[in-house]
């Protein structure tokens, strides 16, 4: 995994373009990974939604705000790293 | 036929609609369209979610009731708020009938989550209504929606609306006049909370039918890309949400200063109407003091405080209207998150400036039980509005009025430092709660849609207003007068003898008690007269500075704070002051405040603990200063 093409959505940069690979979903602090799945599905991070991070946090560059199609959601770098993506060469 | 028995039923009575949609899909505004100002709300049986119903009458004469309930992504329920959507809709919640009607509102402009809940919502088997809202921003930005083949996909009746403008609601009351005549009655029950896979198939099925019947341009909203590039740039964000909140409390204190006086001035009136109507003399007497000390005074010194309430409340909801409170938690979240608090903590914390009862609800909003009861929890140490005549009254008195640096005087730094006091302590209590209390238990995601901005319009900010107003009032009817009275006869009975020199209050029952704490508080530097003062002071705390001055016998101790301060500068130690300041950055002794915790926590648990570890934080700190301050040559 070089640098230049994060693995999860939660490692990519500010102007990450992708698309969702699919949903690697893991227990954070407790919380359910089955729990996190569901939520990050009805919030539509589904297999091959386009992704872009739009902006980011001062302090350790988070939360992030990320587009999925027509939605602007929010949420840490920490839940985003259940979510694989591939991203796209403009 | 069942139609036909339905149909004679639904005749006899309103026909009842829900209203069901996301967050953020403009529900309220829709209802606030087709109900107006005929619309009220409660709450629901047992719970304290907002039950918003409100009637109307479609253009063929049909009556109906509207329920406004509360926006979700699922009807899966993970927040209070959302189980009553779900027990609703599933028409299973005691106390409410179950809708004939479901209408489905979702934001044409962000069709894909919102037709995932449609998908859920025809799994229940009631007659279901789809309703594009925000038709108007959607043409404006270039989506066409081919009506005919998404209702044809949906097997859903689908139709246009643009709550926000003139005549926008007119497809959907027509639809529902179409609709009424033979409305089934509710058909098979299919749903059941879906796991990830039947979400993950649901949201395909969702995305097939958006792509197959919606043209969307591949662009974001021009004006919210341009004005987010501002408002949540990692820097300039930050530093815009603190000149917008130092522009908010200014106004909170500035503008509501002349109606506050004026609301003052009108009680202190009243009341010296009530003392010359009634003579003061015998059982007579009783009453006058209870009619004057105990209802106006006691109502008045809670009411005072609406003009600030008010004010902070337009603002948030100008900002959550427009928007931008969502941002404001994506800009806050890794500070509050530090803390152990939730991103969306931070509006019910800063509701909590001006009193904690509106922060205290509004941690509604918070989906996790966890975060909210931590939220709860520390509301009430930040410095509501109540501590400023107290902070006023002791600074004034005892701090010199000198200059420190360039314009910053002592006195301005000394009232700062208490406000910090407050927010660090919020911060630092609300970490050791999540280490002692919650150690262990899962930690909420923070996931939050950032909506597209929009310009509020005035009746839906207004009609929100009016609302809180009310809900404000009718707690201060009951509730808060309830403890009034109670305090007042504890500071009233019994009443002095014939002849009495000395105070009224030390012949009463808080005497009593006053004395009787008075060796708990003497390492604290207090004396018996702050013991006496403290026990008014729950019902309001700024009513502890009359009550000093009660104690102090003082005429008019409430109009003129200087000359109380000058009693109080020629008895109190500057380190007993102190003590007294420190010991009102907790001030756990807010009877109103304990009531709604026990209400929203729906257990008396939690407000007894509240009191108890704010108690213990305020003696604490009061005993530190006096100690210190003592030593130092204060005493």
């Amino acid at each position: 995994m070089s640098k230049s093409s994060p693995d999860t959505l939660g490692s990519a940069a500010r102007g990450f373009r992708g698309r969702i690979r699919g949903l690697r979903p893991f227990s954070i602090g407790g919380f359910p990974a089955e729990e996190l799945e569901r939520r990050l599905l009805e919030l539509g991070f589904i297999e091959g939604a386009p992704v872009e991070i739009v902006h980011q946090g001062l302090f350790g560059r988070d939360p992030i705000a990320v587009r999925v199609q027509t939605a602007t959601i929010a949420l840490r770098r920490r839940e985003a790293d259940a979510i694989l993506v591939d991203a796209i060469h403009a | 036929m069942p139609d036909t028995a339905l149909e004679g039923a639904v005749a006899q009575r309103s026909l009842r609609v829900a209203l069901l949609g996301n967050p953020n899909c403009g529900k309220t505004a829709l209802f606030n369209a087709l109900t107006g100002s005929r619309q009220r709300a409660a709450n629901y049986p047992g719970v304290t979610v907002e039950r918003k119903e409100g009637a109307f009458t479609t253009p063929d004469g049909r009556a109906a009731r509207v329920l406004d309930l509360p926006g979700t992504y699922s009807l899966r329920a993970r927040s209070p708020d959302e189980v009553i959507t779900r027990d609703v809709v599933l028409g299973r919640l005691n106390g409410v009938q179950a809708p004939d009607l479901l209408v489905c509102v979702a934001d044409a402009t962000n069709l894909r989550i919102a037709m995932r809940l449609v998908l859920e919502a025809k799994q229940v088997g009631r007659p279901l209504l789809l309703v594009l809202n925000m038709m108007d921003l959607a043409r404006h930005r270039g989506i066409s929606i081919d009506i005919d083949a998404l209702s044809a996909e949906l097997g859903v009746p689908v139709v246009m609306s643009a709550a926000v403008r003139r005549g926008g609601t007119a497809e959907l009351l027509a639809a529902i006049d179409r609709m009424a005549p033979t409305l089934a009655p509710a058909g098979e029950q299919a749903w059941a909370a879906p796991d990830a896979a039947a979400l993950r198939a649901a949201q395909r099925e969702a995305d097939r039918i958006v792509a197959a019947t919606v043209v969307v341009p591949d662009r974001r909203d021009p004006l919210t890309r341009r004005l987010d590039s501002v408002l949540l740039h990692p820097v300039a964000g930050l530093l815009i949400l603190l000149v917008l909140l130092f522009l908010m409390f200014q106004a909170v204190f500035a503008w509501a200063a002349p109606v506050m006086d004026l609301i003052d001035g009108g009680f202190t009136a009243l009341g010296a109407l009530v003392g010359d109507a009634i003579p003061d003399e015998g059982a007579l007497g009783l009453l006058r003091s209870f009619l004057q000390d105990g209802v106006i005074a006691g109502v008045g010194s809670v009411l005072v405080f609406l003009p600030q309430i008010a004010i902070l409340f337009l603002f948030i909801l100008l900002l959550e209207d427009l928007g931008y409170m969502a941002r404001a938690a994506f800009l806050m979240d890794r500070i509050m998150g530090g803390a152990g608090l939730h991103g969306r903590a931070f509006i019910p914390l800063l509701s909590s400036f001006a009193c904690a009862i509106p922060g205290i609800m509004a941690t509604r909003v918070i989906d996790s039980r966890r975060d909210r009861l931590a939220t709860i929890l520390v509301a009430p140490l930040m410095t509501c509005s109540a501590r400023i005549p107290v902070y006023t009254l002791i600074i004034g008195a005892f701090i010199p009025d000198r200059p420190v640096w360039g314009w910053i005087g002592l006195q301005g730094l000394v009232m700062f430092g208490l406000y910090a006091a407050g927010i660090v302590s919020a911060l630092l209590m609300s970490f050791v709660f999540k280490r002692l209390i919650w150690r262990g238990s899962p930690n909420e995601p923070f996931m939050l849609e950032l909506p597209d901005y929009k310009l509020p319009r005035l009746r839906d900010v207004g009609i929100a207003l009016w609302l809180r107003v009310k809900a404000f009032l009718r707690r201060a009817g009951t509730v808060i007068f309830a403890m009034m009275v109670v305090i007042w006869f504890l500071s009233s009975v019994p009443r002095p003898p014939e002849g009495a020199t000395e105070p009224a209050i030390e012949y009463s029952l808080a005497y009593g008690i006053g004395n009787a704490v008075e060796p708990v508080l003497r390492p604290i530097g207090f004396n018996w007269q702050i013991g006496v003062a403290l026990i008014p002071g729950m019902a309001a705390r700024e009513v502890a500075v009359a009550s000093l001055g009660t104690v102090y016998a003082i005429e008019n101790a409430d109009e003129d704070a200087t000359q109380l301060g000058q009693a109080l500068a020629g008895k109190w130690s500057l380190a007993t002051a102190l003590a007294f300041l420190a010991w009102y950055i907790f001030a756990p002794q807010c009877a109103a405040t304990l009531a709604v915790i026990r209400r929203e926590t729906g257990s008396r648990k939690w407000a007894f603990f509240t009191f108890g570890y704010m108690l213990a934080l305020a003696y604490l700190a009061a005993f530190a200063t006096f100690q210190i301050a003592s030593a130092l040559g204060a005493g």
